[in-house]
């Protein structure tokens, strides 16, 4: 089956223009038609200069991430159909400086990313022929969910504190620190104080909760910060108590 | 991008969480004494006023204050920020202050009854 | 090197969005606890005698004061209802190999709030 619908596209062309503007691209499309089939139709066969990014089109890789009618979607798992307006409006991910089209600077988020240190810091170097560090299914349990980040910086354009303030750590890194604080093979705690509770680190967050709604993997970003901001504030509560052994748990 | 642990904000974010849970708890009901209780009668004058005098509620409640001031300021400091009003919600000293001078004040009160 | 596009956010943005109004509603339900801490100070100090003590009770039972402490109790509700919604968030519990589950924590925090509430109007109408 096939419908019709209007795309209204956000353009940027850096070498022409100096302003973004919006360009309709009216379309029939397929049932079973997700945005992204339909942006591709349209670089294929109504104008190849439109610009935007995609690789895997299975919710895996994370490429794939723009505002469809204001908000921040994977567009390889948003369905055409499902928009029931007269037109879909398709922007870039809010809150990233914009190259072209839909295309956004994501150099901010790649550079916060490893400065949480997002590998396993064990507390002593383990010898390879000690062979694997087992985990039964609980202690995995703990730290699951926080595991299944794909880097798409959806939460990051749901963010408002981010969108104001782009010094903001943000929801995606911070998400990552906890899910290695919590790893029972993991004793890099410490070592990640300084970033995460810096005044750029959890503190900024007010919990608006829209990292965690948005999330196509059902991280729970804002969860993590909460987690932190309670683990963190009662090792710094037990530091008092016992200034030498408190700390990292 | 900084790399050093802010020092005061798990002070500052145990104050506020305690005070958001004290009021969470407690401020609907409170609310009801002095907006429902007072005004249709049904706990006397005498009565409220020896219970406010007892040194018990004195202390329970220049604790309240304390932690609802605490926890209004941080709060309320980063409402103004995320409205966009960074340069007053970032003095960070003129909210903290306030809720400090109200708890000393609610002290010196609660001592002089 | 082409110049990047910044598209920055509004001081409006959190009219745009119901969930972003809610979280800015919840944020200044803490001017409600400042009001009342305010109102606590003021109860103690006219407590110190009868007389300024009767004018505050005269100033409660004023429709002001009535209609003041409508105000008050829509957003102390307001801030209730969100901060146990929260707790589970803060609060995550193991028990052996599963997570205790949110609902179980918002609603233990549902029932100390009313038991909290109950008791508190017992001490002062008991």
């Amino acid at each position: 089956m096939t419908d019709q619908t209007v795309l209204e596209v956000y353009r940027y062309l850096p070498d022409e223009e100096t302003e973004s503007r919006f360009q309709s691209y009216e379309i029939a499309y397929q049932d079973d038609w997700v945005v992204l089939d339909a942006l591709n139709y349209v670089k294929a066969e109504v104008d190849s200069t439109l610009s935007f990014r995609w690789s895997c089109r299975m919710g895996v890789c994370g490429s794939c991430g723009m505002m469809v009618n204001g908000e921040p979607k994977l567009t390889c798992e948003t369905f055409v159909k499902d928009y029931d307006t007269e037109t879909i409006k398709i922007e870039p991910l809010a809150h990233f400086p914009v190259i072209r089209d839909l295309v956004i600077n994501m150099d901010d988020f790649m550079e916060k990313l490893p400065t949480v240190s997002p590998w396993l810091i064990p507390d002593e170097e383990r010898p390879v022929e000690d062979g694997e560090s087992l985990q039964t299914p609980a202690q995995v349990a703990h730290y699951k969910r926080f595991s299944m980040c794909i880097n798409c910086m959806l939460c990051y354009s749901a963010c408002p504190v981010y969108g104001l303030d782009s010094s903001f750590t943000g929801p995606a890194v911070l998400a990552l620190a906890e899910r290695y604080n919590l790893d029972s093979r993991d004793g890099g705690k410490k070592e990640r104080a300084g970033v995460v509770t810096s005044h750029e680190g959890i503190w900024e967050c007010t919990y608006v909760g829209e990292c965690t709604e948005v999330c196509p993997k059902g991280v729970d970003p804002a969860g993590a910060i909460q987690m932190l901001k309670l683990s963190y504030s009662l090792d710094w509560a037990k530091s008092l108590v016992m200034p030498k052994g408190g700390g990292s748990a | 991008m900084s790399s050093k642990p802010d020092r005061t904000a798990p002070l500052l974010w145990l104050l506020f969480s305690g005070g958001g849970t004290a009021s969470a708890m407690l401020l609907p009901a409170m609310v009801v004494v002095t907006g429902v209780a007072v005004p249709a009668g049904w706990v006397a004058e005498d009565d409220l006023l020896s219970l406010i005098r007892n040194p018990l509620t004195r202390l329970v409640l220049v604790g309240l204050v304390f932690l609802f001031l605490f926890h209004w300021a941080h709060r309320f400091r980063y409402a103004l920020v995320d409205l966009g009003l960074g340069r007053l919600g970032n003095q960070a000293w003129l909210f903290y202050g306030t809720a400090l001078a109200g708890t000393i004040v609610a002290a010196v009160a609660a001592l002089r009854l | 090197m082409t110049k990047e596009l910044m598209r920055p956010l509004p001081r409006t943005w959190w009219l745009r969005k119901q969930n972003y109004l809610v979280f800015m509603i919840r944020e200044l339900t803490s001017l409600a606890v400042l009001a009342y801490a305010v109102l606590l100070i003021g109860i103690m100090l006219v407590a110190s005698d009868e007389a300024s003590f009767s004018g505050l009770f005269d100033f409660l039972d004023s429709t002001t004061g009535v209609v003041i402490h409508v105000g008050l109790f829509v957003f102390a509700m307001f801030h209730t209802i969100t901060w146990i919604a929260l707790t589970p968030k803060v609060l995550v519990l193991w028990r052996g190999d599963e997570q205790i589950e949110s609902d179980v924590i918002a609603g233990a925090n549902s029932i100390l709030f009313l038991v909290v509430s109950g008791g508190l109007l017992w001490v002062v109408l008991g």
